[in-house]
């Protein structure tokens, strides 16, 4: 079984340890989970709120929680998780700030990926064509994007640091091969795993 | 979606069949029932590993004529036909299914309008208060007749779900799976004071003759109609209600009288017509009770975590958006306390505007989950599709009987 298309999600599967209670947010129809039960038996749930993506969860074999993530967590108790993700959904959120705390609250680890919105590309676009960025990260017109909190690698490692999270692993890629040198500006897709710093 | 799957279709004609159990059972009140007779249908074919069976259990004024009708009465089609069925959601050429009338109910199995062996005369106001423990427990003594070890399956809406919910409880072993719809952990204390309510009408009722209108030769129907208004209500939403009846007069005038002048009150008074008919007003006093009294809960300090403790079985569970009779907040009690536990379970939310009765519809997302849900079921409890006769069981004896009851919540 792979995650084909997903190489955030790849890196999130090499991640998690075997046998870890995972809560996916956002989990569309469930393939993460379905890939992590089968290679590293977790115990999963993931959390949605559309009515087709809870049914594809459940025709994948996946335990889905219909759920509005903007509402925050409050279904789930403190520290419940192994690990709590959310993959590509944290620029779609409104309640970003909240919804990041609320991870660390129920997960001992919470693990995000985003668009980077530092990539050479969407700079490009922005700085000469004088347009808003569409890429492949990045899929969408300005008029119809869902993404309303797009930031970049260094805004998200700011934003860590001004909340007091720690920062145990990250990983950027592009064109589902990692980027280590100059990351922000070549690398179009990252992916954190994090948890609350000790005081 | 698999390729095999038939084109949804009626069961068919369906027959009851009576048990009788002459094992004392006794109750959570301490009382006990020395013998006593179940009414039940059944509907597709139990496998050779026996595994493939499934319990649905009924609210509080339905019966064990879950699917298909009476080859006397065709017009009687039982109360969950949307979702049973030869390709429907609960697909009876892979499952096994099983309805029973519950003990107290008014159905044929016994209750307090059958006749008390010890006097010979109906039981009345002298029957036992019987609680969802108490029905889970004879339901397993069915079980244990009908050669099913294990459940893949109880599934039930409202109280019915407070059943499967409870067989999760109580035999963690003989139940693979529960379908927990339109549920409640507990009833709030607006549920209990409608269900007060609705007692108090029926006891009130001159008719009633404490319980023993049988012997006067009376039926406290007055009682019974007010008790079935009170419970239409809240099985609405306002929303469908005025959707369906608005403010639309009979007559298209008001009439400056107390007689019907809007369409809800000729309605709700055809609904309570219609059910004091056919329904035992005692059978309503001691279902309404069982509903107060479920709460796995209470002998954990009030905490459903506790209680649920033994849980093994997987579970879905399903609320409606509209439903303020058991609101959503009330199934994710459960999903919480299960998620504590760490048990498979899936949750929707169905933005359906019905209100509680909503479960007893066929919205399409709601049964394409049920149906999906199954699927994994099947896949679990090695479920094969084979086109069935209805019944292959011969236990018990079948009973030339039918069953009202249409409305279920």
């Amino acid at each position: 079984m792979t995650l084909s298309g997903r190489p955030d999600l790849d890196a999130i599967a090499a991640w998690v340890k075997p046998g870890a209670a995972v809560l996916d947010l956002g989990c569309g129809d469930g393939l993460l989970l379905k890939v992590l039960n089968a290679t590293k038996r977790v115990r999963g749930y993931g959390v949605e709120i559309a009515d087709d993506n809870v049914l594809a969860c459940v025709k994948n074999g996946v335990n889905v929680i219909q759920s509005n993530l903007e509402r925050g967590l409050q279904g789930f108790d403190a520290g419940s998780f192994d690990y709590v993700i959310l993959s590509q959904t944290l620029q779609a959120m409104r309640h970003t700030e909240a919804i990041v705390v609320e991870m660390l609250r129920v997960g001992r680890q919470a693990i995000v990926t985003f668009p980077n919105f530092g990539h050479w590309q969407a700079r490009w676009q922005v700085a000469l064509g004088g347009r808003m960025p569409v890429s492949g990260t990045l899929p969408y017109q300005w008029y119809d994007t869902p993404n309303v909190h797009l930031c970049t690698i260094r805004d998200f490692e700011q934003f860590c640091a001004a909340h007091s999270i720690h920062i145990l692993e990250r990983l950027v890629l592009h064109e589902g091969r990692p980027v280590s040198f100059i990351p922000n500006l070549r690398g179009s897709l990252a992916v954190f795993r994090f948890e609350k710093a000790a005081h | 979606m698999s390729q095999d799957q038939t084109t949804p279709r009626s069961v068919g004609a369906v027959a009851a069949r009576r048990l009788r159990f002459a094992e004392p059972i006794r109750l959570r009140s301490g009382a006990t029932i020395d013998e006593y007779e179940l009414v039940y249908e059944t509907y597709g074919r139990l496998n050779a590993a026996r595994s493939n069976a499934v319990l649905v259990c009924h609210a509080l004024n339905a019966s064990h004529h879950v699917a298909g009708y009476y080859a006397d009465d065709p017009q009687n089609v039982g109360w969950w036909d949307n979702m049973i069925g030869p390709g429907k959601p609960l697909d009876t050429e892979r499952f096994f299914v099983v309805g029973v009338n519950n003990l107290g109910g008014c159905f044929g199995s016994t209750g307090p309008s059958s006749p008390n062996p010890q006097t010979g005369k109906p039981y009345g106001a002298s029957f036992p208060v019987v609680t969802v423990e108490d029905w889970v427990n004879v339901q397993a003594r069915l079980a244990d007749r009908l050669g099913i070890r294990c459940w893949a399956a109880a599934m039930g809406g409202s109280l019915g779900a407070m059943q499967a919910l409870q067989w999760a409880i109580s035999y963690p072993d003989r139940i693979r799976h529960a379908l927990v719809i339109a549920a409640a952990p507990k009833l709030s204390a607006q549920n209990i004071a409608f269900n007060e309510i609705a007692r108090q009408a029926i006891t009130t009722d001159p008719d009633f003759h404490g319980g023993n209108y049988y012997h006067h030769g009376a039926v406290p129907k007055r009682g019974l109609r007010v008790a079935r208004m009170i419970g239409h209500v809240t099985y609405l939403s306002d929303d469908a209600m005025m959707e369906k009846f608005g403010r639309s007069l009979r007559s298209g005038k008001l009439g400056f009288h107390f007689d019907v002048d809007f369409e809800i009150e000729s309605y709700l008074r055809y609904q309570a017509d219609k059910f004091s008919s056919y329904f035992d007003a005692n059978t309503y006093l001691l279902i309404t009770r069982a509903l107060d009294y479920f709460d796995p809960a209470h002998d954990h300090g009030g905490n459903l975590t506790a209680a649920l403790s033994p849980v093994a079985a997987a579970f879905l569970v399903v609320s409606f958006t509209s439903d303020w009779r058991f609101p959503p907040e009330r199934s994710r009690e459960i999903v919480k306390a299960l998620l504590e536990h760490r048990i498979d379970v899936s949750y929707a939310e169905i933005d359906a505007p019905h209100g509680h009765d909503a479960f007893l519809l066929d919205d399409p997302r709601y049964h394409a989950l049920v149906r999906a849900y199954y699927e994994n079921v099947a896949r679990d409890v090695g479920a094969e599709r084979s086109p069935a006769a209805p019944s292959a069981i011969e236990e018990g004896e079948s009973v030339p009987m039918t069953a009202g009851g249409s409305f279920a919540a």
